[in-house]
């Protein structure tokens, strides 16, 4: 009898969906650009996964127990963070960046705010900006591809900000090559194709809408063709659909609305542009993402939606 | 004497102008890089603080109220100007790397504060220990800032390489480094306060 009369506070959803099994879903969604980060980058790439998803889980246990709060670990937050942190980080770097890195996010990105839905910032791009800031040499230099040893190899986008290409045919790439990964990147994201894949999962599972992942790379396309004309390029290289797809699309650090997602997207894209083709990195997506979240509030102001009944 | 002794313990703990009143933050984020610049910032606004307090103090009854705070900047940028020449003369590396922030003592919250809020109203003894246990205060912030940013951002203390070897992470050194201890600090000291009650 007590289960059939059930007194709860608003809102009453009857879906059995929830935040474990939607952050599980993004896992599921991760794994085909991991596997093939994997596979382009060696085995280096799974260890460095390993280590940060295992640090952010164990920094997130740690800190709820000392906090006397409800430990949620199992709820796949604290593993998608790891998990995207490897996935920015190049393979072969050490594991002990990784770990910092992870420990980081969790630590500072997201439980100082207060936890999971209070974190201003995606806690793993704050993970990756401050290894940026603390030890620039190890994120800077990408391994060679299907070499499973230490050679290096610029990325794409560097080649083409230090000058020493202009074009992919330049770099001796395809835009297939670029596509399917066969270029120096980060772990997760060189594989522009298991990323759509993901994607698409995602779209279909109705986790995210079209908005900011759409909004993000048009934005960026669009600025890129009419200042460089090779909006492709742009679009295939660097970490723009890992950015635009799974991490602008954080449920806490974006914007509530519709319109709001397309104005955060749109501000992702231009800034991402700006960075790349006058900034002083070569890629600008983790910047351009972490301050569009910063402006989340002020679009979420800006775009209020209208009260029923209301004017 | 008893008072007087609690004038100058407030300001090192209970109401450190950096970790609980938070004035004075620009000059401790921004030289807080090393040991030895902190030390040297710490110093001078010691001297400043201690001297415009006192000075202050004796004139609080002749000083005309509404144009009271012109009257502290004027006494206090005479210290502050003994302070930069001095530097320059026997310090001219220090004065170098501190840069503009000598002449910004000037207008520090801390010794501006001070001055409004303690030596226009009390005696000349308790501004004197007053403006000594704020420097001091500031002093010992700045030193632990700026300890964990130079051993932990570029491996050294006050200048000399640390003998562990690990790679020092770039960021500390940096603005959002200053910014991060000292809100780790701050938080921290919260915590161990609020565990004390």
């Amino acid at each position: 009898m007590a289960d059939k009369y059930i007194v709860s506070s608003l809102p009453h959803i009857a879906k059995k969906e929830s935040v474990a099994s939607i952050m599980w879903t993004v896992n599921i969604a991760l794994i085909p650009a991991g596997i093939i980060g994997i596979g382009v980058f060696g085995k280096a790439g799974f260890w460095l996964a390993a280590a940060c998803i295992i640090t952010a889980m164990v920094t997130e246990y740690i800190i709820q127990k000392g906090r006397r709060q409800p430990v949620t670990v199992s709820d796949g937050s604290a593993f998608m963070t790891g998990l995207l942190i490897a996935f920015n980080l190049p393979a072969h770097c050490p594991l002990w960046v990784g770990v910092f890195g992870s420990f980081f996010a969790i630590a500072i990105g997201k439980q100082a705010f207060g936890g999971l839905g209070r974190n201003i910032f995606n806690p793993a791009l704050v993970g990756r900006a401050f290894l940026m800031a603390a030890w620039p040499k190890y994120l800077t230099v990408f391994n060679k591809p299907f070499v499973y040893d230490v050679v290096t190899q610029a990325t794409p986008l560097s080649l083409l900000k230090e000058g020493k290409a202009n074009s992919v045919v330049d770099m001796g790439l395809t835009y297939w090559d670029l596509f399917l990964g066969n270029k120096g990147g980060c772990l997760g994201e060189v594989c522009i194709f298991a990323l759509l894949l993901g994607g698409i999962y995602l779209l279909y599972k109705k986790i995210i809408t079209w908005h900011i992942p759409c909004s993000f790379i048009f934005t960026v396309a669009i600025f890129t063709q009419i200042f460089k004309g090779d909006f492709l390029f742009h679009i295939l290289s660097g970490g723009l659909v890992l950015g635009a797809v799974f991490m602008a699309t954080d449920y806490v650090t974006s914007p509530i609305t519709k319109t709001g997602q397309v104005i955060f997207g749109v501000t992702c894209g231009l800034l991402t542009s700006v960075i790349r083709l006058w900034g002083g990195y070569p890629e600008g997506v983790c910047y351009a993402i972490l301050i569009a979240n910063a402006t989340v509030p002020l679009i979420d102001r800006f775009v209020k939606p209208k009260r029923y009944g209301v004017g | 004497m008893k008072r007087l002794l609690g004038e100058f313990t407030k300001g090192i703990f209970k109401e450190n102008p950096i970790f609980f009143i938070v004035l004075g933050l620009c000059p401790t984020l921004a030289v807080s890089t090393s040991v030895n610049n902190a030390v040297g910032m710490g110093a001078a606004v010691i001297f400043v603080l201690v001297f415009s307090n006192v000075i202050i103090s004796m004139m609080r009854n002749i000083i005309p109220d509404k144009i009271r705070i012109p009257c502290y900047v004027v006494v206090i940028a005479a210290f502050v100007s003994i302070v930069e020449m001095v530097m320059k003369a026997y310090a001219p590396a220090l004065d170098k790397a501190l840069g503009v922030y000598v002449p910004l003592i000037v207008v520090n919250c801390i010794i501006l504060g001070r001055a409004e809020a303690f030596a226009s109203k009390n005696p000349v003894l308790a501004s004197f220990m007053d403006g000594l246990g704020m420097g001091v205060g500031f002093f010992l912030a700045l030193f632990v800032i700026s300890s964990i940013r130079e051993v932990l951002g570029s491996g050294k203390f006050a200048g000399f390489a640390i003998p562990v070897a690990f790679e020092p992470a770039a960021v500390l050194v940096l603005a959002p480094g200053a910014l991060l201890v000292l809100g780790l600090l701050m938080g921290g000291i919260k915590w161990i306060k609020s565990l004390r009650s």
